[in-house]
């Protein structure tokens, strides 16, 4: 019983180390850690959402290992971005450039929250005129003082008359 | 019912923005960023002939296509009814095998004919990737001084090679005389 479970765990854990494909060795800590961070930012050609860290495609190994290339040669972060772009175009990029071509899609969902504020803004303002008590001329107050102590009498009638 | 129309009319437009949105072919919107630009150094050994290179020099000079391709790709199968048929119409192709091995890229030419003037071997990729290729087939058309000016992702089609190749070939063979 022991033994079948250790094959299992063997086996998977086997199975995750080939999945994460070729190990890669570097110089310094830094190196992998931007190496990492940059396998992350850079999507997989031929895969549907996927980065080139996640995939399995021999494209995604392929820039995988010249990222690792171009990180031993001591290239900086904005040369390897830059190698890939100038080969692949933005559309390598997770995440865009600001320029533009993509200012709708950077400030769009910020104008939307705008638009959205500007609009309940006004409804808002609406309803409360809508709701608060007009201003009243000075017949209108003489009107309701009129009515108020017409309602006064007609209540001092009803309660003669309600009296036997 | 007034007030129902905004709701609706906003609904309609963005169900219409989706609806465009889902349908594009992304790689077609985002265009290769080679196009416009002198193209990448093609030196390796040649397929056929390995004790020789083949560079852009020696492709310079006349409009042609350089057309990606390898053995294990089905599409290639496909389309080379069409690079065989540009060929014959006498446009210069050469050939990019991306990936391959020699014995299977030799036994497929030998099987389907060869329509190349000249192959690269191209056995790990590298000149795969300076030329920005992620799926084979892909065909970029170069003008006489070595541009590239076009990129067709996928196979050629008859529709491919009427509609896109051969009209812009004969413009650029114009533009190079003019």
């Amino acid at each position: 019983m022991r033994g079948a479970v250790l094959a299992i765990v063997l086996i998977l854990v086997t199975g995750a180390a080939s999945a994460a494909g070729t190990v890669y060795e570097f110089d310094t800590p830094a190196q992998r850690e931007r190496y990492t961070e940059i396998i992350g930012q850079l999507r997989c050609l031929v895969c549907q959402g996927q980065s080139i860290a996640e995939s399995n495609a021999d494209l995604a190994q392929d820039m995988r290992d010249k990222v690792h290339e171009l990180i031993l040669e001591g290239r900086d972060r904005g040369a390897i971005i830059g190698y890939m772009t100038d080969r692949y175009g933005d559309f390598v990029l997770y995440r865009p450039p600001v320029d533009p071509r993509t200012w709708l899609l950077w400030f769009g969902p910020l104008g939307l929250l705008v638009i959205a504020v500007a609009v309940l803004a006004v409804a808002v303002r609406r309803h409360r005129a809508a709701a608060g008590s007009p201003a009243l001329s000075a017949g209108d107050h003489e009107r309701a003082r009129r009515l108020l102590s017409e309602g006064l009498d007609d209540d001092d009638d009803d309660t003669q008359g309600g009296r036997p | 019912m007034k007030r129902y129309l905004l709701p609706l009319a906003i609904f309609v437009a963005l169900a219409a923005v989706l609806a465009v949105a889902l349908h594009l072919n992304d790689r077609e919107i985002v265009p290769s960023p080679l196009v416009g630009k002198a193209a990448p150094e093609l030196g390796a050994s040649r397929l056929l002939a390995p004790d020789e290179r083949l560079t852009l020099a020696d492709i310079r000079g006349e409009v042609a296509l350089v057309n990606v391709w390898a053995s294990w790709c089905v599409a290639c199968r496909e389309e080379h009814a069409y690079i065989s048929a540009l060929a014959e119409q006498g446009v210069p192709i050469y050939g990019l095998n991306y990936k391959d091995t020699r014995a299977e890229a030799r036994q497929w030419l030998s099987e389907f004919g060869n329509p190349y003037d000249a192959i690269v071997f191209d056995k790990e990729g590298d000149i795969g990737m300076d030329w920005g290729v992620y799926g084979v087939p892909e065909t970029f058309l170069l003008d006489a001084d070595g541009r590239i000016r076009y990129k067709h992702i996928g196979a050629i089609t008859r529709e491919s090679m009427e509609e896109e190749i051969l009209p812009r070939v004969q413009r650029l063979r114009e533009e190079a005389d003019a």
